[in-house]
């Protein structure tokens, strides 16, 4: 299909994009640093992906192949609508298959299968601020930020595990990139934490509302925040997936009846079909 | 239950937006409204509407009331998401408010004053009876009176405070406007920024935050110096020309308050100016944010930033109604990968809370968490 001609090529005006795409080398450069940028008023409301959207509408070509998946599911409603969008306004070819695919945006997953240097993540961010709910004020944090001020966040850390044992964060569990930059890695499960480190594919964050960039360059250090003591778990639920098996993918867990009943599935769509797939295969 | 992959959301999509299509309409017996008609007679919607969508074009705003069912903050977010595809071309001259053809304008400060006072076709004096001749096919109204006499020229009350040095006036500026649509705001905001915020901003926010201010939340004493409605010219100058031409008129609602100010070591007691200024006759938004815009003063006057509506952070990043609903709202997609993970660290912590109490009771715990180590020091 070729693209809807009332609008540019993905959406936004091409000052716009170059905009964006010098934010995005500024955030690059600076890995894990927020830039602030002029996010516009899309066709999406603020909190289904603007950010997102923003981000891979600038970095777009013509032969790009995206992908683009909501928990870890291209099928999900929002997933679904953002395909289409740029389907509509960029034509370009989509896929769900990961490995297919030379963008991939998501919300709140990485995909199991490793990326290549071949591929960009781009993320969709609801709260880049990685402080937030310590201090809300931006005027504060960005002070913070500048002088590496993060002794609040492992305070926090201490008294979650003084207090219950365990870091309670469960997923926007904050990471150091390049032991600079406190970040956040979009509300993404802890799970997922050591997937961004030394990560093959350069990984984008838009946040829309926020107005805020920033980026992880390929094959950058990030570390979840922890201490010797009590280093970093990612956690998952146990058990296997009951349509492949997996037994190392994150699980969503599906409530079956209302007498406890509940199975676990892959949360990655794409993931858990292609393991369907070739068990399928070698069965034949 | 067999647990089903749930597919077929492009299905689900197409379906909902023909049901919604179908509700929109509504009993297909009855007449459609037409844009002609939301655009003159729910013209205050209208009003709103491109206030909060910052876009002053009567039709499309009454278009994206139509097509939003009459949602004003969906209709404001059809018409933002219009006008940023829209190219920009300049910024005009400050609109010459104090040149308003008047059709209201109303002063509590004085009794009478140079331009005089204008009622105007307001709801203020009529008495909140539903009226019941409307509901019938009602007849159109005879034409209201028409006063015959010119307008006098009608001076802002605060420049006559001004003039005998009562009112700081605002130091002109010849740098271009703040633009929060290409510049992301930044703390501290400067005036200009801050007034294009609460333009754009929510007028039920706003209205919240400047009652706050009268009920002791900021300690503000505002007196209506005045509300003035009518229509301004707004002017351009085209780079290529190099003089100003008139692309025409809009309607505008504009609100001075003055407030007291005890004066601080630098500067002596005098009284100092809230300011509101909204497209269209939203005479409530323009007075909040008056009442707003002196409580963020707070900082520059010296005063103690103490309540919610002098606190500039708080009060402009939260303004704004389409940034607001889509963040609220978003709330109702998928989470199902974030609550999992939560789910699993709840399970966690009350196995650890568990197995600690159960050592508390003498039972024994194997858990390696400092609170349950911290336990069996206290034990020894």
């Amino acid at each position: 299909m070729s693209q809807d001609p009332g609008y540019n090529f993905a959406y936004l005006d091409e000052n716009t994009k170059r905009m964006i795409r010098r934010t995005l080398l500024k955030a690059v450069a600076i890995p894990g640093h927020q830039v602030p940028f002029g996010a516009r008023e899309m066709p999406l409301p603020y909190g289904w992906g603007t950010g997102g959207i923003q981000v891979t509408a600038a970095i777009l070509g013509p032969r790009d192949v995206l992908k683009v998946i909501d928990q870890g599911a291209d099928d999900t409603t929002n997933a679904v609508s953002i395909r289409r969008f740029f389907h509509r306004v960029a034509g370009v070819a989509t896929t769900t298959r990961t490995p297919e695919a030379s963008i991939i945006q998501t919300r709140h997953r990485i995909p199991e299968q490793p990326l290549t240097e071949r591929q960009i993540l781009v993320y969709q961010v609801p709260m880049p601020e990685p402080l937030f709910k310590l201090e809300p004020r931006l005027a504060e944090t960005k002070r913070m930020h500048a002088l590496a001020d993060y002794g609040l966040m492992h305070v926090k850390l201490y008294e979650d595990i003084a207090r219950h044992g365990h870091v309670s964060a469960a997923y926007s569990y904050p990471v150091m990139v390049e032991e600079r930059y406190l970040m956040s890695p979009s509300p993404i499960p802890a799970f997922d934490n050591p997937k961004m480190h030394r990560m093959a594919a350069l990984q984008l964050f838009g946040a829309g509302r926020e107005k805020k960039i920033y980026a992880v360059p390929p094959y950058t250090a990030v570390r979840s925040l922890d201490f010797e003591d009590h280093p970093f778990r990612p956690h998952r639920a146990e058990g296997c997936c009951a349509l492949c098996g997996s037994t190392t993918s994150y699980l969503d867990e599906v409530v079956t009846d209302d007498r406890g009943g509940r199975m676990f599935v892959c949360s990655d769509t794409d993931y858990c079909e292609e393991r369907q797939a070739n068990t399928k295969e070698q069965a034949a | 239950m067999a647990y089903v992959a749930v597919k077929g959301g492009e299905q689900a999509i197409a379906n909902a937006h023909a049901w919604l299509a179908e509700t929109r309409r509504g009993e297909a017996a009855l007449a459609e409204l037409e844009v002609a008609q939301i655009e003159q007679q729910l013209g205050l919607a209208v009003d709103r509407v491109m206030a909060e969508g910052a876009c002053h074009d009567r039709g499309l705003a009454a278009l994206a009331i139509k097509q939003a069912q009459g949602d004003l903050i969906e209709a404001a977010f059809l018409l933002r998401a219009y006008r940023t595809t829209l190219p920009r071309f300049g910024h005009a001259a400050p609109l010459a408010t104090a040149a308003m053809r008047l059709r209201r304008r109303v002063s509590a400060t004085y009794k009478d004053l140079p331009g005089g006072q204008v009622l105007g076709p307001t709801y203020d004096y009529t008495h909140r009876l539903l009226d019941f001749a409307l509901a019938a096919r009602g007849e159109v109204p005879p034409p209201a009176p028409e006063a015959a006499a010119p307008q006098e020229p009608a001076p802002h009350v605060t420049e006559l405070l001004a003039r005998e040095g009562l009112m700081a006036r605002e130091p002109a500026s010849e740098a271009g406007p703040a633009d929060l649509t290409r510049q992301p705001l930044a703390f501290p905001a400067s005036r200009p920024a801050r007034l294009q915020n609460l333009a754009r901003g929510d007028e039920g926010f706003l209205l919240g935050l400047g009652y706050s201010t009268q009920r002791g939340y900021g300690n503000a004493h505002p007196f209506v110096g005045e509300i003035r409605q009518g229509h301004v010219a707004v002017c351009l100058t085209p780079p290529e020309l190099g003089f100003e031409i008139e692309l025409g008129d809009i309607l505008v609602t504009e609100c001075q308050m003055v407030n007291q100010f005890h004066g601080s070591k630098r500067e002596p007691p005098q009284f100092t100016r809230g300011y509101g200024l909204v497209l269209g006759g939203g005479e409530r938004k323009a007075m909040a944010m008056a009442l707003v815009d002196r409580a963020l003063m707070a900082g520059e006057l010296g005063e103690d930033r103490v309540a919610p509506a002098q606190d500039e952070e708080f009060v402009l990043m939260h303004s704004d109604n389409v940034e607001a609903t889509g963040f609220v709202e978003h709330l109702k997609l998928p989470h199902y990968v974030d609550f999992q993970s939560e789910l699993e660290v709840v399970r966690r912590m009350r196995a650890t809370a568990t197995a600690h109490i159960a050592g508390d009771t003498g039972q024994g715990s194997t858990q390696d968490s400092i609170g349950a180590g911290r336990a069996e020091e206290m034990a020894e």
